[in-house]
């Protein structure tokens, strides 16, 4: 990580007996886009309008560039914002809307209008500086909003959930465009969102949040291939979590379904009886035996789903249940419900959870 | 279906009656000054009044006056308690509608014993000191419009995250409420400017209690002493109020509309 930038410490906040975020700490270094991830209620949105300074923590510290932001308000702070519901002031022209925290900031006219120009530039909207918000789109308005946001050269960026109230497809292109600009501008971000795509597929590292406790920070590789909590690894893609005995915590042997796996590697001092959750992403598993799969497991297809590209297969094993992705091939049929079947995987990939 | 429809239209045409008739026979009253013919000459005579001049004009720079306090007073309450004390709003809403339950004669001899000229504010000691306790008793009066007009408009809009935008970019509260908050609630402001002008031209008892020459009390006085010109007064009255009403539609056309129903 680069040198930090925004350090949040020890924060908590509590409104009356209800604490919605405890003891929160995470570094962000200079230029960084990070997401905070989690569920409705998990206290996302509260942590980021501490950082903005619209909520005042009930401990802990807020820096930002070295400096103690804790008590100052947000507009002493030098932050740009992008709100879910846009938040563009309707009275106001794409151009002033964008211009907006120039004239505050008491930027000279020409000046500020060429910063506006090129902010319209950037989000590719360089024909709308004289229209009113209610005459765009709501992924344009969102591009102004983000324009808004930029054009005073802010030092840090807050996102706070910006593509919830858009349709999926701008929400797709507006988030790899949110990410271009960030790169181009070098701006440190914070993104807030509850859809793990849009965390994965943007960010440099990601903060799991659950109960207004950070679950997990990482990569998105790290939170996807090793999830620390149970929360995560299902909060974070598909999982399918099996249960395991530990058969012989000597030899490193798991039953289950009445066959044994030696997962020594990944036992973490549990005993002999231990019941363990394992977990297995699908596209982990496949249908059938496979070169360089070192387990497998005998059931039966219970469910076939045709998705396209993918399709997507349940197999029952005894007990318990797992779902797996297999490309579509026009070549050869879909598996038929009611088949037996094997399924196979490495043993590496298994992910054993705690929490 | 139909039978529905003639009903409705005989429901419209008995509130048009109850309505029209009345004006159109003080219309047609005002005009017959004049032995066998209509005239105008009850206009004339009022409008060529240089008391209805003064009085009207001096209704008017109250009426302004009265707006303008207004609006320094409900906009910030009312938008800081949407924004920050919602849990005040029943009792800031029962407070603005006491005026509507106390009478005005009351509210001015509560003036005149609070603010005659030995009181610490002694309001009643000069002329100019009586106009501004006048303008003061005036935007209490309107106190239940103005807050209600404007209330309604700050419900259009989404106050927070607004007011949350324009913080973050640096915007103090006065830059807040004068160039956000302010042109986006108008219109509704402007509904309440006219509904205090019409109180204001209209309005007797204070004015006459509190010794000023208003447009009221003269209305008062023609009433008691001439036939024709009373009635040409109402009419123009009711010309101004409808003046007004129409400029309400015409500036409505103009409000900014909201952007949370963006075109696709």
């Amino acid at each position: 990580m680069a040198e930090t930038f925004l350090s949040i410490q020890n924060v908590r906040k509590a409104f009356g007996a209800t604490t919605v975020v405890q003891d929160f700490d995470l570094d962000v270094g200079r230029g960084e886009f990070v997401s905070f991830l989690g569920p409705s209620g998990c206290g996302k949105t509260t942590m980021l309008r501490i950082v903005a300074g619209f909520e005042e923590p009930s401990a802990g510290q807020v820096m930002i560039g070295g400096k103690d932001v804790t008590n100052l308000k947000p507009n002493q702070r030098d932050i740009g914002m992008v709100f879910q519901a846009y938040a563009l002031f309707p009275n106001l022209t794409v151009a002033q809307n964008i211009g907006f925290g120039l004239k505050v900031a008491g930027v000279p006219k020409a000046q500020a209008e060429a910063r506006v120009v090129e902010m319209l530039s950037i989000i590719k909207l360089p024909e709308f500086g004289a229209r009113y918000p209610y005459q765009l789109s709501g992924g344009q308005q969102q591009r102004v909003a983000l324009a808004r946001a930029l054009a005073p050269k802010p030092k840090l960026l807050l996102l706070d959930e910006p593509l919830s109230a858009l349709d999926a497809k701008v929400r797709v292109s507006l988030r790899e465009e949110i990410r271009s600009i960030q790169k181009k501008t070098g701006i440190t971000t914070i993104f807030v969102t509850h859809d793990q795509e849009e965390a994965l597929s943007m960010s440099d590292r990601i903060v799991v949040m659950y109960g207004g406790k950070v679950e997990q920070v990482g990569t998105p590789f790290e939170i996807y291939n090793k999830p620390a909590t149970k929360f995560v690894a299902n909060f974070v893609g598909t999982l399918n979590v099996l249960e395991g005995t530990v058969s012989n915590a000597q030899s490193g042997r798991v039953r289950i379904d009445k066959k044994e796996i030696a997962i020594k590697s990944k036992l973490n001092g549990s005993k002999t009886g231990d019941v363990l959750s394992l977990a297995l992403r699908p596209e982990a598993i496949s249908l059938g035996r496979r070169p360089g799969n070192d387990a497998t497991l005998s059931g039966e297809i219970a469910e076939v789903h045709f998705l396209g590209s993918v399709i997507r297969v349940r197999v029952n094993l005894g007990n318990s249940a797992v779902s797996l992705d297999t490309f579509n091939s026009p070549a050869a049929p879909p598996p038929m419900v009611g088949d037996k079947a094997e399924v196979s995987f490495k043993v590496g990939d298994l992910l054993v959870l705690e929490g | 279906m139909r039978v529905a429809r003639i009903w409705a239209w005989i429901t419209f045409g008995i509130g048009a009656a109850y309505f029209f008739i009345p004006l159109i026979a003080t219309l047609e009253f005002s005009m017959r000054m004049r032995r066998g013919e209509y005239s105008f000459d009850a206009y004339r005579i009022v409008l060529g009044d240089e008391r209805f001049q003064a009085t009207f004009g001096y209704s008017v720079v109250v009426a302004i006056f009265t707006i303008l306090l207004g609006v320094l007073v409900v906009v910030p309450t009312a938008y800081w308690i949407r924004l920050r004390m919602p849990q005040l709003r029943p009792i800031v809403e029962f407070i603005t509608l006491l005026p509507l339950i106390i009478p005005a004669i009351v509210i001015v001899f509560g003036y005149i014993r609070m603010y005659g000229s030995n009181s610490p504010l002694p309001f009643l000691g000069s002329a100019r000191g009586t106009d501004v306790l006048l303008i003061i008793g005036y935007a209490t009066l309107a106190l239940p419009y103005m807050y209600r007009a404007v209330d309604t408009g700050l419900r259009t809009i989404d106050v927070r995250t607004l007011t949350e935008a324009a913080q973050i970019l640096g915007a103090g509260w006065a830059t807040i409420i004068a160039r956000i908050i302010l042109p986006n609630v108008l219109i509704a402001v402007l509904s309440g400017a006219f509904l205090t002008f019409a109180i204001v031209i209209g309005e007797f008892t204070m004015a006459s209690l509190l010794n000023r020459p208003a447009f009221g009390p003269y209305l008062q006085n023609i009433g008691a002493n001439r036939a024709y010109e009373p009635a040409a007064l109402a009419v123009i009255a009711f010309a101004i109020t409808w003046g007004c009403m129409s400029v309400i539609q015409i500036l409505s056309r103009f409000a900014p509309r909201s952007a949370s129903a963006p075109a696709n």
